[in-house]
């Protein structure tokens, strides 16, 4: 088992034909055939892309209604550049997609605004934006995380920052634990999906056995999280965690990278949520490079 | 990206936001005509920084008996003396750390009569993904402080973004700040127009602290703070024109022409690593082993060969820097791209501190292979617990 996509997954790619997706999709379809089914472009429509690694060709098509009616797909990610990624967001949930996963980094603010009302009241999930997406080993590879790291297992990983999810992963995988699926929810200050959500799904999945869960300064996320964590656990949902916190050294007022890596308005701080975590019992690492050796900790008890 | 005072007010006055009649000067010799070019009697000498806490601030050159960096005039001949005292020097605020900011434009306002102060802001409330009003009775005060031991006191007010500001909106935010009659009134048009403002811009902050009401009633915003969501910069060629280079540091101005994210920190540690959550780590396991990092700096997922050496540049640029750590892991970077960067950067400008380097990921063995066969004196480490560890060992060393 795992979450949000596995083997049967069908993902649409809206921004195939520029140089990322173009060069991410042939990543995809290189990982265990992860069914990538087509691309979205309104001007491109019936025409052919091909993959310049094995020739791979998928259909393009004008609207991502269109290609879901005739691929049947129940996914898209989102590599269209940030003054239009919002509308791509808005039109995948127009066509009622259920998981939208967008990569984009530096979509305004304000555009996500619009598209988190409009995801509310919608039947579609999304990831991101600012994110590297979702991966679930040897089956479907969603988004920019390099496959070669990881390897099928137990450890459900979710994370606001894209390379500590890969440095997540790696130990993982060196840990001999592995993954059951790696979820980035990305770094911006409003998005789709939050650790709440994926949390519950690893809660859910009866093949994760264990949680990482990496944040970062900024928000409130990860206290809200931990408040979850601890309600769960009194109703006997519980499954052990260990997680790190990056930006303990950050200083306030500034943004670190990530739109959403503040400390602002004496909130967002390190140490109030490295606090939060571990009252939920969640081992928190002191250093990026044992998240797994911390995780393997935990499991010996 | 954040403004002057006065360019806020002059934006919010677009709008139609009550604010006062003031003139932005460069030099002392301007603030003569600037006075006599208001109502008086009573003037307001404020200092244009990119700071808070301006009232409180010292000059550095004026001794401790001197007034902070906003002054009251009762006459154009004292708006004029504190011009000529301020303009040049250096104010050390709460908020601009020890070095202070010299202080290269004022902005000199017709004074006015104060009933209250009230706090106003709106921002981007990440829980409800939505635009929120904070307001509060409490103005004129660090608004940190009034959460911390009043927080009763503060009404946060997220607004449907469909439907904009309603008047049961208004009715709430004007309750909470004690308002009636013509203030309330007056009050409730402008919290629409502030809203108004802040999403057509694409703020990240709007901060009125403190909004004001006058003894004959009105309402005024009296000081003003507005940061500008960076990612929305390319729609707004006109709020691009208001950025004031010198409030920013030279190399995050250099790193910014690149597109690298990087903020000058203070220890001797200089750090170039891919991805946001990954600096801040990096950052955070060189204190972890008794060094201070010199800095953020992400060179992000798709870096070419000549960003990665612009990177490098910058941070070998820094007097402070003992010694550089290179952390990557590749994803979309790839390593043998990053190898090939410091390599022509070293040749370029010359390296005369250690270098620490640890590369994973997408075509390490390329990347190593690179640096191992360039003969320059690169340290390699295996995993990221190993490069803190050597890179600190190299500098306390």
């Amino acid at each position: 088992m795992s979450i949000l996509v596995n083997k049967d997954t069908k993902v649409l790619v809206q921004g195939l034909t520029g140089k990322t997706g173009t060069f991410h999709t042939e990543q995809a379809l290189a990982y265990y055939g992860t069914k990538m089914v087509g691309g979205i472009h309104p001007k491109k429509g019936g025409e052919t892309w091909s993959s310049g690694v094995d020739g791979t060709e998928l259909p393009v098509f004008a609207s991502v209604a269109e290609g879901k009616e005739k691929t049947g797909a129940n996914a898209s990610v989102v590599y269209v550049p940030p003054a239009g990624a919002a509308a791509a967001i808005l039109e995948a949930i127009e066509a009622e997609i259920e998981l939208i996963v967008c990569i984009t980094e530096g979509v305004p603010v304000m555009d996500m605004v619009e598209v988190k009302a409009k995801l509310e009241k919608s039947k579609s999930r999304l990831i991101g934006p600012n994110c590297p997406g979702v991966l679930t080993p040897e089956e479907c590879k969603i988004g920019i995380m390099p496959g070669n790291i990881f390897s099928k297992g137990s450890v459900g990983i979710v994370s606001r920052s894209g390379t500590l999810t890969y440095e997540a992963v790696f130990q993982t995988t060196n840990e001999k634990l592995g993954q059951t699926t790696a979820v980035g929810i990305g770094g911006d200050p409003v998005k789709g999906t939050e650790f709440i959500d994926v949390l519950e799904m690893f809660l859910a999945d009866e093949a994760t056995k264990s949680i990482i869960m990496i944040g970062e300064i900024g928000g409130s996320a990860e206290e809200e999280a931990a408040q979850f964590l601890i309600d769960e656990a009194k109703k006997g949902r519980k499954k052990p965690m260990a997680g790190f916190i990056a930006g303990l050294t950050a200083p306030k007022g500034r943004t670190m990278g990530h739109a959403g890596a503040v400390i602002s308005g004496g909130k967002g701080g390190a140490e109030d949520k490295i606090a939060a975590m571990e009252a939920a019992g969640i081992k928190v690492s002191k250093s990026p490079a044992r998240i797994g050796a911390t995780l393997v900790e935990v499991l010996k008890g | 990206m954040n403004i002057h005072e006065y360019q806020a007010k002059q934006l919010l006055k677009g709008y139609g936001a009550p604010v006062a009649e003031g003139v932005a000067i460069f030099s002392a010799d301007e603030a003569e005509a600037a006075a006599k070019s208001l109502p008086g009697p009573l003037y307001v000498v404020k200092s244009q920084i990119h700071a808070g806490g301006r009232g409180k601030g010292k000059f550095t050159e004026l001794g401790p008996d001197a007034k902070g960096g906003v002054r009251l005039a009762f006459s154009v001949e004292e708006a004029v003396a504190h011009a000529k005292e301020m303009l040049g020097n250096t104010l050390v605020t709460a908020q601009t750390g020890e070095a202070g900011k010299q202080v290269n434009r004022l902005y000199i306002e017709d004074g006015a009569d104060i009933e209250r102060e009230l706090y106003l802001s709106l921002l981007v409330d990440r829980s409800t993904g939505k635009v929120a009003f904070v307001a509060s009775t409490e103005g004129g005060m660090d608004i940190e402080a009034v959460a911390e031991h009043t927080p009763e006191k503060i009404l946060t007010l997220p607004i449907d973004p469909a439907t904009g500001v309603t008047d049961a909106d208004a009715d709430k935010l004007a309750s909470s700040l004690e308002l009636a009659g013509k203030s309330a009134d007056q009050a409730k048009g402008v919290f629409k127009l502030l809203y108004k403002a802040f999403v057509e811009k694409d703020m990240s902050l709007l901060e009125i602290n403190p909004f004001i009401v006058m003894k004959n009633g009105d309402v005024r915003v009296l000081d003003a703070k507005v940061s500008f969501d960076g990612n929305a910069l390319f729609r707004h060629p006109d709020v691009v024109e208001l950025r004031d280079l010198t409030e920013e540091d030279e190399k995050e101005i250099e790193a910014s022409k690149w597109d690298l994210a990087y903020v000058a920190l203070d220890g001797n540690i200089g750090c170039m690593v891919n991805g946001a959550g990954l600096a801040m780590a990096t950052m955070d396991i060189i204190k972890l082993y008794g060094a201070e990092p010199a800095n953020f700096l992400d060179v992000g997922g798709g870096a070419s060969k000549e960003k990665v050496t612009a990177a490098f540049k910058i941070i070998t640029a820094d007097p402070a820097v003992k010694g550089i750590l290179v952390n990557i892991f590749g994803g979309i970077m790839r390593c043998d791209v990053i190898a090939e960067g410091v390599i022509a950067a070293v040749k370029d400008v010359g390296l005369n501190v250690p270098l620490v380097v640890r590369l994973e990921g997408t075509r390490v063995a390329e990347g190593k292979k690179i640096i191992d066969e360039s003969g320059l004196n690169v340290i390699s480490a295996d995993d990221l617990d190993d490069a803190a560890q050597k890179i600190v060992a190299a500098v306390n060393g």
